[in-house]
Order: C-alpha cells, then structure tokens, then sequence
C-alpha cells in the first residue's frame, strides 16, 4: 500500500500542488491528471523518492520510504520520460542491464521473450541509436514484462509515441498487473482500453 | 555477497563494454597524454640533463589533464538518458554502483597512461631503474585522480559549463596526488628511496576510496532531484 499524506512540491521559486492526499491499495490504478506544468511528473519522482517533497510523508506500507528505502525499491519500478537507454548498446543489452543493475537476476531467454512480445523481434541485436521513438519506448516498457514481482509500477507517460496496437497491449498489460494484486501510478493525456476505468487525481485541483 | 555483487558487476561490465565500443574517445584521452608530453623537449629545449630533471614532473602534470580531460563524460550520459535515475533507484546501495563506474572509468582512461608512461620516460632518458618507481606511482595515484575526480563530476553533473568547473574544483585537491606522484620518482633518483611516498600514496588511495564514493553517492542524488 503506498500512502502520501499532506505533500507539498516546490519547483525553483514555483509552487506546484500542497496539501496532496492519496493512496494506492493492492490492485488499485491511479491516474494523475492536470494540464501542462502542473507537477505531474514532480509527483511521480517524489512518489519514487527520486525528489524530496516541500513538506509531508510518503509511506510504504506504513513505513516512511525514507526510513527503509531498500524494501521500497525493491518494490518500485519506475519509468520516466527519459528511456534510460544507451545508444550504443542493443536492446537485449539495455534491458538486461537494468535488470541487473535493479537488483533482479533475470535470463537472457526471458529477456528475448519479452522483447519479441513488445514488437522488437527485428531489432534485437541493433544499436539503440537506430531505433525510432516508439520502438525506444517500447525497450524501456519491456521491463514491464518481466518486473511481475514488483508491486508498484510508477510510469510516467507510457503510452507516448506507441501505436493503437502497442497502447492496447499495455493497458491491457497494466490491467492484469492490477488484477493480480500489484499497484500502478501513471500519467497520461491519452484514454487507454483500461480494463476498469483508474481513479483520477487531479492537480488541477490541488494546486498552489 | 553475490547478490550485492550483481550490481557491481553488472555496471562494471557494461562500463567497460561502452568504453571499447566509444574507444575513440579513450584514444583521444592516450593521444592527448602522449602530445602534451611530447610539446616538452620543445619547449623547455632539448637539453638531456635538464630534460632528465623533469621527466617526472612532466609525466605526471600530462597524466593529471589527461584524466582531467575524460572526466566529465564519468556521469553525463547516464545523467542525460535516465540511466542514472534507474541505478538511483536501485535498491542495492549506491556507493557500490559508483565505485564499478569508477573502477570502469580508470580502467579505460587511467590504465592506458600507466602502460604508456614508461616508453614516454624512455623519450626522456629516465634511467631505467626508475620506470618500474614511476609506474608504480603512476598505478597508485591516477586511481586516486579518478577517484576525486569522480566527486567533481557528480557536483558539476548538468551545470552550464560544468566542465570548466570541474577543473576549478579538482585541480587544487589534485595537488598533493602529483607532489608525492612526481616526488617519489624524484626521491629514487635522488637515491633516498620512493617507500615513503609510494605508502603516502597508497594511503591517499585506500583512504579515497573509503571516502569519495560516499560522497559522490550524496552528489548524485542532488543532481537527479
């Protein structure tokens, strides 16, 4: 269970959001919505501890992640704008690099399944440098695919460039996880074939 | 253990893996090296015993820039494609990814200078009783340079014109790495002995390396915030 309480986020001089509530439970979705600006993605790295907010406490299950980072790292997969890609390495290189590197022993056979599901059959033993943005994305979203441990997944615009195909085969991706007990946070401006609609927090609402 | 090692090992390859595929890049980092030792002679003048003289002086500042040079790339790539952010988020300990990307990046970049230094000595008509002294130092010491180095970068990572700041920062705190590089080979010519500097050295190593990627590890994680 993740539990923010009373957060507040400063970015430079600009206030963004304060007195930010909420709370994810096993096999809940949380969208956060707003427009433009608005903290969004300030949100999902304070939530990750990447960030330390202005003021309030983030908690997993009941403890303050600060307290015990370890465990909730374990626990978290986070995916940001950014593909955390190197050009020079090949997809199966990059994806088995961050598994490693997050602490997870996963083979090289898994690691190609789940490459070949997200559509990137073609292009496993290409430089990342060669790849377009949706195929990019989609190497970072094949994490996604092998991360079932992970309670928690916090994406951060996951469906940007994919195509109908691929934002349906994640949403149905994300549902599942849902629906076997795991949490996800995620923001987006696009609807996506949810399996149940997420609830919607809106730092429209809750801004400075 | 093995499971802290996954990490480690796992940085530490990939690291190493990048830098053969960039290897132009760790060219330049020798090229560099072998040029700014080479402009000596011309500039100071082809006199052996003078020449003689400076030798590990020179040596050692060509080494220091060198290092200097390659320094900034240390964390930039990660820090731009998000990489940084996942082994932040990590939940193995961060000091222990640092040091593998460390260690990666002396490899490449310091290494090549050690096993270079010798033939450039030789340029110089350093006695040959000294090379084994000079690679030695030169072992000890730019492990210590990328070691502090390594602080540097991550307090300059995503400054405007960190690269100049960099330098700024880490030279001062380079001073004494060369004073005891260069003065060890200096002390064995001079016939009283390298021992004290080299334990100087290995000292200033095991003491940075106990320290510098506890604090590199703190300066990563204000530059992802």
């Amino acid at each position: 269970m993740l539990y923010a309480n009373d957060l507040a986020c400063v970015k430079g001089d600009r206030p963004l959001f304060r007195g930010l509530n909420l709370q994810v439970a096993p096999g809940a979705m949380l969208r956060v919505a707003g427009p433009n600006g608005y903290g969004k993605t300030s949100l999902l790295r304070i939530l990750c501890g990447l960030a330390l907010p202005e003021s309030g406490e983030i908690r997993w299950n009941d403890v303050p992640i600060n307290r015990d980072r370890e465990t909730f790292h374990r626990a978290l997969l986070y995916l940001g704008h950014a593909a955390a890609l190197n050009d020079l390495l090949t997809p199966l290189e990059n994806l088995r690099f961050s598994c490693a590197a997050g602490g997870d022993k996963v083979d090289e056979d898994i690691c190609i399944d789940a490459l070949v599901r997200i559509g990137l059959a073609e292009q496993l033993d290409l430089p990342a440098r060669v790849l377009s943005q949706g195929q990019r994305r989609r190497v970072g979203l094949a994490r996604l695919f092998l991360g079932t441990r992970r309670k928690l997944w916090v994406l951060d615009e996951p469906f940007t460039a994919l195509d109908v195909a691929a934002v349906a085969d994640l949403a149905a991706t994300l549902s599942d996880h849902c629906a076997a007990g795991g949490m996800v946070v995620l923001t987006t401006h696009q609807d996506a074939p949810f399996a149940k609609p997420p609830a919607v927090l809106n730092l429209a609402e809750v801004a400075w | 253990m093995s499971r802290a090692l996954g990490p480690f090992a796992a940085v530490l390859d990939r690291d190493l893996l990048l830098a053969w595929r960039g290897r132009a890049d760790v060219l330049v980092t020798l090229a560099f090296f072998v040029v700014v030792v080479c402009l000596f002679p011309f500039g100071v003048g082809a006199e052996p015993n003078q020449l003689r003289a400076i030798a590990p002086g020179v040596l050692w500042v060509a080494a220091l820039l060198s290092t200097l040079l390659s320094l900034h790339r240390l964390f930039a790539q990660d820090h731009v494609d998000g990489t940084l952010e996942q082994l932040l988020l990590s939940p193995e300990p961060t000091v222990l990814w640092v040091v593998a990307k460390i260690s990666a990046h002396w490899i490449a970049t310091g290494l090549p200078l050690v096993v270079a230094a010798p033939a450039l000595a030789l340029l110089f008509d350093v006695e040959q009783s000294a090379l084994g002294v000079l690679v030695l130092s030169l072992a000890l010491g730019t492990p210590i340079l990328a070691l502090l180095g390594a602080v540097g970068a991550a307090l300059t990572l995503g400054l405007r014109g960190g690269g100049m700041l960099l330098a700024l920062l880490v030279l001062p705190l380079f001073v004494p790495v060369l004073i005891f590089g260069a003065g060890a080979v200096d002390a064995h010519l001079s016939g009283s002995g390298a021992q004290a500097h080299l334990l100087l050295l290995g000292g200033g190593l095991l003491g940075a390396l106990a320290l510098a990627p506890l604090a590199c590890a703190a300066a990563l994680r204000i530059a992802v915030e």
